[in-house]
């Protein structure tokens, strides 16, 4: 069986999912369900951790997903921690997804505090996801003081544009110890299917399920990709030719002298 | 460098020049860019650009969808205080005004917070006027110690401060301001406050700056709409906005619409503000700074209120009420305007679900600034 294991712990599904953005929590409920994903993030400035009656965490059932909860929002390392204490002193699982993002407008990650971070977050007993860019070295320093999984942005979050970051992801996937997550920027099916095709362990999707036409059809739709890509890794493609193989050779005539 | 600087660099004749010059052919060219320059944002609020409303506001659905999602952020206003030794023309609270004065004591202020909490909301606007003795930035520091168990953001909107001042408010718990310029045509602007604090132009508007350099995370302008000629002061406020996003680049920069309303002392608007126009700022606003934060309150009817929603509209304030202590205690001190959409939170969190999105009440953690939470 084909299982993707993080920190241990083993997932049939390689498809994590956002819970942003969505138009209701019923929907997003749905969305989930329908994309067969077994991790499920949450921004912890959107809940109230501790809170038994909190709308959206009562629509995500824990003995069926893993809650990873996210510290986006947070501006530098010191506030990255500082959220994920808070949810493990609430009873939420060491798991964290840690997003450091100090520009609050492409949102991307910075990569001096979450290095902090996680190395602290590490040595406190988290099992820490870190969300990067795709940058292979840093990638390296994250996996050396012991993160769960790299998670690059395949472009810009909530853009949609795919995976523009292909070549430097493909590095970090060569050169990995942990699983490598394509994060952000995922805006298709087919995008995710690249990304489990060049050999990614899995992907992350939220908006481009959550402001699809239909959420829930997106989601099974992404599901299926997901699994698609990955199977056409574990097969083998085809190697990529630059030109076409003539099958009449021009060069058929030279003989072995 | 602060915004006086740059805002000089755009001489008001000039932008009404382009303005009128505008053709219907660089209307569409903005509209097919990702990126709109400071010259589109020029375009896009002409009079030319009136006639392509729908292009505009389907491009601000598609941006404000793909960035923010099916959302609107809930917060409600609490005015503390209507002390003002200021002349503000088109206020309530002028300080000619013969009306009754409050500043809440803290235990009304703790009263009135636990009604706000108990409606669900955790984002919360608090409010003043402008009077040194009557509150102060160590009233508000008291205030805001006092409520900050109940919510998971506290903004205000007060009078303009210094770089110390704002870093007090950073470290007392406040993550937002809001500071309206008014107008930001300067003769218009000394005429419209004839006397106090306020009068002076340039300490208002270098507060953002200020606030930026103290790190505040969410930094809000906005100009009176009504007072000035509504091109130019649509125009000044995004450039505020879009100076805001890239000189303080770790703060969020916001954007407000306030339409004048009528307010004790009967002020009528000077250059009034058809829907029109509002909705063609709204989207020009939103193409100019797509994760701008966009704010609509109470000002609005309901039934606007229902349609701006999808054009880029992010927050919305609800439950209003503009007088001080005016949650526990209705109808008892004068407002500082009147609001047009009395409806309850519940009802329009439900409006807001039949629109098809999800109202968010919570969407901050006092964790982030409080260094002492674990």
């Amino acid at each position: 069986m084909d299982e993707l294991i993080i920190a241990g712990r083993s997932f049939r599904s390689r498809l994590m999912v956002g819970t942003g953005k969505f138009a209701s929590n019923a929907q997003m409920a749905a969305t989930i369900a329908a994309s067969g994903g077994e991790i499920v993030t949450v921004a912890l400035r959107r809940v109230n951790v501790g809170d038994q009656q909190d709308d959206l965490l009562n629509h995500i059932d824990r003995n069926k997903y893993l809650l990873l909860p996210n510290t986006s929002g947070a501006r530098n390392a010191e506030e990255a921690i500082r959220l994920a204490r808070l949810a493990r002193a609430a009873g939420c699982e060491p798991w964290i997804k840690l997003e450091v993002t100090p520009d609050p407008y492409y949102l991307l990650p910075d990569p001096i505090e979450t290095l902090k971070a996680a190395e602290i977050l590490v040595k406190e007993g988290f099992i820490v996801l870190p969300y990067i860019n795709a940058d292979p070295v840093l990638a390296k320093h994250l996996q050396e003081v012991g993160v769960a999984t790299v998670m690059p942005l395949g472009a810009p979050i909530g853009s949609n544009k795919g995976l523009k970051t292909r070549d430097s992801i493909a590095i970090i996937i060569e050169q990995a110890i942990v699983p490598v997550v394509v994060d952000a920027g995922l805006g298709a099916p087919s995008h995710a299917a690249e990304a489990m095709e060049l050999g990614a362990d899995a992907v992350m999707i939220n908006t481009a399920m959550a402001v699809a036409g239909n959420p829930v059809m997106m989601a099974a739709a992404f599901g299926k990709a997901v699994e698609a890509g990955r199977q056409a890794y574990l097969a083998g493609l085809g190697k990529e030719q630059k030109q076409a193989v003539a099958s009449s050779p021009l060069t058929g005539f030279l003989r072995d002298e | 460098m602060s915004f006086v600087e740059e805002i000089l660099r755009y001489p008001e004749e000039q932008i009404l020049e382009q303005m009128a010059a505008t053709t219907a052919n660089q209307v569409e060219q903005a509209l097919a860019t990702d990126h709109l320059r400071i010259r589109d944002l020029i375009t896009l609020l002409s009079p030319t650009a009136l006639d392509y409303l729908e292009p505009m506001a389907q491009k601000a659905h598609h941006i404000t969808q793909q960035r923010v999602g099916n959302t609107i952020q809930l917060f409600t206003p609490m005015y503390l205080s209507n002390e003002c030794s200021n002349g503000c023309k088109y206020c309530g609270f002028n300080a000619n005004n013969n009306i009754p004065r409050t500043t809440l004591t803290l235990d009304e202020i703790e009263q009135e917070a636990q009604i706000i909490h108990d409606y669900g909301f955790r984002s919360i606007l608090l409010l003043t006027g402008e009077h040194k003795k009557m509150a102060d930035n160590s009233y508000l520091i008291a205030a805001i110690q006092k409520i900050k168990p109940l919510f998971s953001s506290i903004s205000i909107e007060v009078y303009p401060m210094d770089t110390d001042g704002y870093k007090q408010m950073v470290a007392a718990g406040v993550d937002g301001l809001t500071v309206y310029q008014e107008t930001y045509n300067r003769e218009l602007y000394k005429e419209m406050h004839p006397f106090g604090k306020k009068r002076n132009y340039t300490y208002r508007l270098e507060a953002p700056d200020r606030a930026g350099e103290a790190g505040i995370r969410r930094i809000g302008v906005g100009a009176l709409l009504g007072l000035g000629n509504f091109a130019t002061e649509a125009f000044y406020t995004g450039l505020h906005a879009h100076y805001i996003a890239r000189q303080y680049w770790r703060s969020h920069v916001s954007i407000s619409f306030p339409r004048i309303c009528p307010a004790d002392g009967g002020f009528a608007p000077i250059n009034p503000v058809n829907d029109k126009q509002l909705v063609q700022m709204i989207c020009a606003m939103r193409l100019l700074i797509p994760d701008a934060a966009l704010f609509m309150s109470t000002r609005e009817n309901a039934e606007l209120r229902n349609s701006l929603m999808p054009l880029g509209i992010t927050h919305m304030s609800a439950g209003s009420c503009t007088a001080p202590g005016g949650h526990a205690h209705k109808g008892e001190s004068t407002e500082q305007f009147t609001i047009d959409d009395d409806r309850t939170p519940e009802q329009i969190s439900e409006v807001i679900r039949a629109q098809g999105f999800e109202a968010v009440w919570k969407d901050w953690d006092s964790a982030f600034l409080n260094n002492l939470a674990v």
